[in-house]
């Protein structure tokens, strides 16, 4: 239980009773705790299990298969980059290199000074103004590799 | 007399700087001590043109842009808020020639309206549909949308009305209404915008469905990508709930409906209908084996009408104008409108609701205007990662599902994605393989495998050095595997854009790296 503090745990055991009613409510569980926490820790499972009468092989199967579920702290912002064929039609390519770049990490990495971890997306939704990004929650179009070191270096001041 | 001015809250424009646009608007006015109405609205789908500011002069809309938050304070002062002429201004955006020539129903609404007022919903049409609905039976419903000719547009194009015929059979009990808004294809954003620019629209389309085949529960299924759609729709919801248009009596009919958003987690396999079901119920989304169809068991075990976004949100419009005005659009067995969606290496991109008969050569460059580089456009993907390229050769063809089919293309979602000449398009097919292997869901092995091997084999054709030919051969005999034996249109369509590269772009795949 060493990365599982009690705040923690009371914060999943809150999340799981509140929800555990709800019928398929194991996303909406696995949304709300990583929305709190920033992440699925893996003491958080046989929580998860025990609320919802299931076995921790399928909690954790459910966690596992989801690109969105993280089991491990990520930096303090995300970046998302589209690599999908409307991206890669105006480029994004660049981009994804110099973010793997600046940032010294291939996807699913978090930089050294721990600002950023990196992530592919397979599409934004922003398809007519890419090469697109998202930080955290904040989309971004037209993201050439200058737009880009602008805004790590703003996301980075923004701590 | 306070002058009302229109900015974008759609993801799109807001990715452009719309956020900073509007607020730097506020910030002028103020300093110049004029008085202003800020409506935050949906895009009108003319993306390079965002930020888009519009300003109501004699009950007209003028249109300024791209306005950068930068140039607002300049804008303002060269009197932006009595309509005055400026560099930037574009005119009637209503009479934009890219405005004028489409054929808007589903997305008469976006762009006009603030997406989360239900009086101006209800003023400009809405909710018209759904009381015309509460006045007929449940197979008079089902009858007019199978007399609308509207078919699925999440793109397996399956007749709507038959789906829900087969719902409204199934014995009474809990049935259920979702919506698949899990919009994975890239290049396509119809849905997104409709759930942002006009949320009420999809919010009526789904009431008319449970009504009509008795299902008193919905849920939106929305990927996690889209913050802004999710907040929307939450909005109109509460707004639904609380003016009685969703609950326990819709509109005093006595009939219950209930909607609730459920988010996705980054999983394209979610457009699938049945791996979207599982997920829904929690579980790890691996598509089902059909039959049973989700019409006699769906989620949780019950009879469940799935449509696509665009598809329920096309419903308001049928019901309220009637089956033959929607039927009276299109061409051949495809009715109605297409909310296309230009996207990549193009200049104009954005949205173009057309009725179908429309050609790809006008739609790209007509609306789309040709390239964003310049350069020539050399292929196009058309239906997402999973629709076929189609060379310049190919741009005649007519949007109309069949039309595409006997070409071996699809029509999908209707997302276009542009490449120039630069493209290199064996490059592209190995990321079509690459994408399924990404996200497959590895319940069959013709996908799960077969993906993989298809990276490796495309690496090898690419670095070259050896006899392409047995590898090609062996890549076409993968496809057909991969084609005829998944389960579902992930592993069965990655084919597509694999061999309609190397069929139409040869080229490419015989050149050493």
């Amino acid at each position: 239980m060493a990365d599982f503090d009690a705040r923690e745990l009371a914060t999943v055991d809150r999340i799981v009773a509140g929800l555990a009613d709800q019928p398929g409510a194991l996303l909406p569980i696995l949304h709300g705790i990583q929305q709190e926490l920033g992440h699925i820790p893996r003491d958080a499972v046989p929580r998860i299990a025990a609320g919802l009468n299931l076995s921790r092989a399928e909690v954790h199967g459910v966690i596992s298969f989801y690109h969105y579920f993280r089991q491990h702290a990520p930096g303090r912002h995300v970046l998302q980059v589209c690599r999908a064929e409307a991206c890669q039609a105006v480029g994004c390519e660049a981009t994804e290199a110099h973010a793997r770049q600046r940032l010294g990490v291939d996807y699913h990495g978090t930089s050294a000074d721990g600002n950023f971890t990196l992530e592919a997306a397979y599409c934004l939704g922003n398809c007519a103004a890419g090469p697109s990004v998202m930080i955290d929650n904040t989309l971004y179009g037209r993201v050439t590799p200058e737009r880009l070191d602008q805004l790590l270096r703003q996301w980075a001041a923004l701590q | 007399m306070s002058v009302r001015v229109y900015v974008s809250r759609d993801a799109a424009a807001l990715a452009l700087g719309a956020g900073e646009t509007a607020a730097a608007l506020l910030a002028a006015a103020r300093a110049t001590e004029q008085d202003i109405q800020l409506v935050r609205i949906g895009s009108r789908g003319m993306v390079w043109l965002e930020p888009l500011v519009e300003v109501e002069v004699d009950g007209r809309r003028l249109g300024y842009g791209p306005v950068a938050a930068t140039e607002v304070a300049a804008l303002v002062e060269a009197g932006l808020f009595s309509g005055a002429d400026h560099r930037l201004k574009l005119g009637v955006v209503d009479e934009l020639p890219y405005l004028a020539k489409q054929e808007r129903l589903t997305f008469e609404r976006v762009g006009l309206i603030d997406p989360v007022d239900l009086d101006q919903y209800i003023a400009h049409g809405g909710y018209a549909g759904l009381r015309r609905a509460l006045a007929m039976s449940g197979a008079q419903v089902v009858q007019e949308v199978t007399d609308s000719g509207l078919r699925g547009r999440g793109g397996a194009a399956f007749p709507t009305g038959i789906k829900w015929k087969t719902v409204l059979d199934q014995p009474a009990g809990q049935k259920y209404v979702v919506c698949n808004a899990d919009e994975g294809d890239s290049g396509t954003f119809s849905d997104r915008m409709l759930m942002e620019g006009d949320p009420f629209c999809l919010i009526e389309g789904m009431t008319i469905a449970g009504i009509a085949v008795g299902a008193t529960q919905g849920y939106i299924y929305l990927r996690a990508e889209y913050p802004h759609a999710q907040i929307a729709l939450n909005e109109a919801l509460a707004v639904a709930r609380a003016r009685g248009h969703l609950g326990r009596d819709v509109l005093g009919s006595g009939k219950a409906f209930e909607l609730e958003v459920r988010m996705g987690a980054g999983a394209y396999i979610c457009g699938e209908e049945t791996s979207l079901l599982e997920s829904l119920e929690g579980k790890r989304a691996e598509v089902r084996f059909r039959p049973p169809l989700p019409a006699i068991k769906g989620l949780f075990g019950r009879p469940t009408i799935i449509n696509n976004v665009i598809s329920l949100a096309s419903l308001p419009v049928i019901l309220a104008k009637g089956a033959q005005f929607y039927k009276d659009y299109g061409m051949g067995r495809s009715r109605g409108t297409l909310p296309i969606q230009l996207a990549g290496n193009i200049r104009h991109g954005g949205l173009v609701e057309k009725a179908f008969g429309v050609s790809l050569r006008e739609l790209l460059y007509d609306f789309g205007g040709g390239s964003a580089s310049g350069r020539p456009i050399r292929a196009v993907q058309v239906g997402g990662p999973l629709g076929a390229y189609i060379p310049e050769s190919q741009f005649d063809v007519l949007l109309d599902y069949e039309a595409f089919t006997a070409i071996g293309a699809l029509v999908g979602h209707g997302g276009i994605v542009a490449f120039d000449d630069t493209v290199d398009m064996a490059k592209m097919a190995r990321y079509a393989l690459e994408f399924c292997a990404v996200e497959s869901c590895g319940k069959c092995t013709p996908c799960r495998i077969g993906s993989t091997r298809g990276v490796e084999l495309m690496d090898r054709i690419m670095r070259g050095g050896q006899d392409r030919a047995p590898d090609l051969k062996l890549l076409e005999d993968l496809c057909d595997t991969m084609q005829y034996g998944s389960l579902c249109g992930l592993g069965g369509m990655t084919p597509f854009p694999v061999m309609s590269a190397l069929k139409h772009f040869p080229e490419d795949f015989s050149r050493n790296r």
